[in-house]
C-alpha cells in the first residue's frame, strides 16, 4: 500500500502550494481594440461574449455556441477579416465541472492578424456545429477533439475516433476526470486487444470497399443478418463481435457511459456484449 | 517579404533530359489499348508495419487494378498520451516529452515549447540564448530535411542519396551529443535558458559542418534533380493548388511548394528572424517535385542563417538572471544558503506560471508548429496542446492520392514528410 502512495505522488507530479483561483477567465479589463472583435459585436450583438487579452498580444473572444458557425463563416469570408487559415482547433477542460472550451485559432494571411475564438460547452451539452464545410483542416482536428474530449461536432462527415482505437470503451482520455492510467486494468486492456478479430480493424465502410455494389445491395435486401460478422455500436463507431469471447464482467462496473458525450444514443459496448 | 521562386533548368517531360536529348528511362508511357479485365475493386491494407509508410501508419486502399480509388489513413498506433502526461508534469518536466514527438528534429520542439511558456510567463531570454536557439533550430531543420531526403529517395528507388544524407546526419548527431549528451532525445532547453551553454569548440564544429554540407547537397542535387526516373516519379504527382492547400491547413514546405509564401519566420518573426538575410523558396506546381525542390533550397537557406548567427553569437550569460525560474549552479548551491533554498524550492515545487494561456508557433521542419499552453497559476499546465504540422498535412493524403498509382501513393506519402511520433503524440 505504501508503494502505491509513493507511486501516486510520482505520477501526479509537482503539487502547487496554493489553490487555483475560482474564476480562471478573469483578466484585466483594459483590452486594446481588435478590428474583428468590434465588427463581430456590431454584427452578432449578444452572441459575442467576453473579449480578453492573453500573454501580451493574443486576443481571445468568446462566442455563443449556437452561433459559432455563422461567426466563423463571417470571419472567413468577409474581405475585411478574411481569416483563411484555421491554424488549430482544440479543446480545454479545466476540470471541476467547469464547461469545456473549444478553441479555434485563426490566422489571416491577407491582414497579418490572428484571433482565437472560444466556445464554452457545458458538460451535459457537448455539441457544437462542425466547421468542416468551411475549412477542410477541421476534419481531423474535430475528430481528435471528439476522440479525446467527447465533443460531438454536428454536420461532420465522418466523426469517429482517430487516435484511440475504434473499439476503445474507456471514455475520452483528455478529460480531467479520466485517470492517467486509464479506466480498465492492464489485464482487461490486454484481454480486449487479444479478443479482436481481423475484421475489427476495419470500419464498416472499409469492409464494403472493393465489393460489387450490386452484391452488397442483394445481401442487405436478402436473408437474416445472422451470419454478419459484427454488430456496430454507434458509440465512437466502436464495434463488438457478437460471437467473440466474452469480455470481463468486472469491466462493466465502471461507469463508462457517464463519461461519454451527452447526446450519444449509443449502447455501451460492454453492456451489449453481456446481453448476448 | 523577400521571396524567390525556384527556377527550373529542366523540362517537364520525363522522357526528355536536361539537354534536350531523349533520356531512355523506364518511365516512357506505353501506348496500348486497355484490356478488359472486369471491374471489381480490391481492398488493400498497407501497414502499420511497413517501411514505405515512414512509421506506424496504416493506409486502407481501394484499388481499381493499380489505380488508387480511395485511401483511408489510420493513425494512433504510436499514441502515447503526451498531452495528457504533460498535465501531470511541471513546466520544465514537459521538455523531455517534446523531443519524443518529432525525433527527427527534436531541438525545434524543445525550443518551441519553452518559447510558449516563456511568453506566458513574460520572460525575455538573453541575447545569446536567442542566437543559440536560432542556430539549433536551423540545424535541426537541416537534420529533419536530410532524413526526409534520404528516405524519400529510397522510395523512388535511389539508394545512394540515403547514404549521403545519413552520413551528414551523423555529424549533426555528434553536434547534438556534444551539446546535450544525447543524440536524439536532446531535451536541451529550459524555461529561461538552456540546459547548458555551448561547449568549447562547438561553434567551430558547427561552422565546419555547415561549410562541408553544400558539397553533399550538390552531389545529391546532381543525382536527383535532373534524374529522369526521379522526374517521372515526382512531377505532376500529388498536385494541390494554393487555395486548396490553405483550406486544408498545409504549412511549411508543402504549402510553399504550392506557391504560397507563408513562413512563420517571415510573417510573425520571433528571435530577430527579421534581421537575418534569407529567402523563402516558393514552388509553383504544388507537386512532389516542387516539394523536393523547396526542401533542398530550404537546407541551403538554413545554412545561410546559421552562418549569420554564428557570426553574431554574442558573449554573456545564456540563462536569465531570475532565481525563481532558473536553477542555480551546483557550486552556488553547495556554498550559498540562499541558492540552496532556491534550488530546493525549484526542484520540489517547480516554477509557477501566471493564470492565462499562450499560443506560440515556430516554423518547424515539417510546417507550422504551434504550442498552446494553459495555466491556472500552478506549477503544472492545465492543458498543453501541440499543433502538429504532420498531423494536418497527412490528413490531405486521401485527396492527393486519388487517381494515382499505388507506387505514387508511396511517393506522395513520402513527399509530405510526416513523422508518426508527432502525429500520434
Amino acid at each position: 500500500m505504501a508503494d502505491e502512495t509513493l507511486f501516486d505522488a510520482v505520477e501526479q507530479g509537482p503539487q502547487t502550494r496554493h489553490e487555483a483561483p475560482e474564476d480562471l477567465t478573469s483578466v484585466p479589463a483594459e483590452v486594446p481594440a481588435h478590428p474583428s472583435v468590434a465588427a463581430l459585436r456590431a454584427k452578432f450583438g449578444d452572441a459575442v461574449g467576453a473579449h480578453q487579452l492573453h500573454a501580451g498580444d493574443e486576443h481571445v473572444v468568446f462566442v455563443d455556441s449556437d452561433h459559432i458557425f455563422e461567426v466563423l463563416e463571417y470571419l472567413q469570408q468577409e474581405p475585411d477579416h478574411h481569416y483563411e487559415f484555421l491554424l488549430d482547433l482544440t479543446a480545454v477542460d479545466y476540470g471541476g465541472g467547469k464547461p469545456i472550451q473549444v478553441v479555434y485559432q485563426l490566422w489571416s494571411m491577407a491582414h497579418h492578424r490572428s484571433l482565437r475564438v472560444k466556445v464554452e460547452l457545458p458538460l451535459d451539452g457537448l455539441t457544437v456545429a462542425s466547421v468542416e464545410p468551411l475549412w477542410r483542416t477541421a476534419d481531423w482536428l474535430e475528430r481528435e477533439v471528439y476522440d479525446l474530449f467527447g465533443v460531438t461536432f454536428e454536420g461532420h462527415p465522418d466523426l469517429r475516433r482517430i487516435l484511440m482505437p475504434d473499439n476503445y470503451a474507456e471514455g475520452h482520455p483528455l478529460r480531467k476526470d479520466f485517470p492517467l492510467r486509464g479506466r480498465f486494468s492492464r489485464a482487461e486492456q490486454t484481454r480486449r486487444a487479444l479478443g479482436l478479430h481481423v475484421e475489427d480493424n476495419y470500419t464498416d465502410m472499409e469492409m464494403e470497399l472493393g465489393r460489387d455494389p450490386q452484391l452488397v445491395a442483394e445481401e442487405s435486401d436478402g436473408s437474416l443478418p445472422g451470419d454478419a460478422p459484427t454488430t456496430v455500436g454507434p458509440m465512437d463507431g466502436s464495434r463488438v463481435r457478437t460471437d467473440g469471447p466474452p469480455m470481463d464482467a468486472a469491466a462493466s462496473d465502471i461507469d463508462v457511459a457517464a463519461d461519454d458525450a451527452a447526446g450519444d444514443d449509443a449502447t455501451d459496448p460492454v453492456a451489449e456484449t453481456e446481453k448476448e | 517579404m523577400s521571396t524567390r521562386t525556384v527556377e527550373y533548368a529542366v523540362g517537364r517531360t520525363p522522357e526528355m533530359g536536361v539537354d534536350g536529348q531523349p533520356a531512355y528511362g523506364p518511365m516512357a508511357p506505353i501506348d496500348l489499348p486497355e484490356p478488359e479485365l472486369g471491374s471489381e475493386n480490391m481492398l488493400i491494407n498497407i501497414g502499420p508495419q511497413h517501411p514505405a509508410t515512414h512509421g506506424v501508419l496504416r493506409l486502407v486502399c481501394e484499388l481499381d487494378g493499380e489505380t488508387v480509388v480511395k485511401v483511408i489513413p489510420h493513425i494512433g498506433y504510436l499514441h502515447s498520451g503526451f498531452e495528457k502526461l504533460g498535465e501531470y508534469r511541471g513546466w520544465n518536466q514537459v521538455v523531455p516529452l517534446t523531443d519524443r514527438m518529432d525525433y527527427l528534429a527534436p531541438l525545434i520542439y524543445n525550443c518551441a515549447y519553452v518559447m510558449s511558456v516563456e511568453k506566458l510567463m513574460g520572460i525575455e531570454v538573453t541575447e545569446r540564448c536567442k542566437v543559440v536557439r536560432v542556430i539549433l533550430m536551423e540545424l535541426d531543420r537541416i537534420f529533419g530535411h536530410l532524413l526526409w531526403l534520404g528516405t524519400t529517395a529510397i522510395d523512388v528507388g535511389a539508394f545512394t542519396p540515403f547514404l549521403y544524407a545519413f552520413q551528414e546526419r551523423e555529424k549533426i548527431y555528434t553536434l547534438h551529443e556534444s551539446l546535450t549528451g544525447a543524440r536524439i532525445t536532446t531535451s536541451a532547453t529550459r524555461v529561461g535558458g538552456m540546459m547548458a551553454d555551448l561547449p568549447e569548440g562547438w561553434a567551430e564544429a558547427c561552422r565546419e559542418f555547415v561549410n562541408e554540407l553544400p558539397r553533399t547537397l550538390d552531389e545529391v542535387d546532381y543525382l536527383l534533380t535532373t534524374n529522369a526516373i526521379h522526374l517521372g516519379r515526382t512531377q505532376d504527382i500529388g498536385v494541390i493548388s494554393a487555395e486548396d492547400a490553405i483550406n486544408c491547413g498545409f504549412t511549411g514546405p508543402n504549402l510553399r511548394a504550392s506557391g504560397v509564401p507563408y513562413d512563420v519566420r517571415k510573417d510573425r518573426p520571433y528571435y530577430d528572424y527579421e534581421t537575418y538575410d534569407f529567402d523563402v523558396p516558393v514552388g509553383e506546381h504544388g507537386d512532389c517535385y516542387d516539394r523536393y525542390l523547396c526542401r533542398m533550397e530550404e537546407m541551403r537557406q538554413s545554412m545561410r542563417i546559421i552562418h549569420q548567427a554564428l557570426d553574431r553569437l554574442p558573449d554573456g550569460p545564456i540563462d536569465i538572471d531570475d532565481p525563481n525560474v532558473v536553477l542555480p549552479s551546483k557550486t552556488d548551491c553547495m556554498n550559498d544558503m540562499e541558492s540552496m533554498i532556491h534550488h530546493f524550492k525549484l526542484i520540489t515545487e517547480g516554477i509557477e506560471a501566471p493564470v492565462g494561456e499562450s499560443w506560440f508557433s515556430v516554423e518547424g521542419s515539417k510546417g507550422e508548429l504551434g504550442m498552446y499552453v494553459v495555466s491556472d497559476g500552478g506549477s503544472k499546465p492545465v492543458r498543453w496542446r501541440v499543433r502538429p504540422p504532420s498531423f494536418v498535412n497527412l490528413s490531405v493524403i486521401p485527396r492527393l492520392a486519388e487517381g494515382h498509382l499505388v507506387s505514387d501513393l508511396i511517393m506522395i506519402n513520402a513527399s509530405l514528410d510526416i513523422v508518426l511520433g508527432e502525429i500520434d503524440r
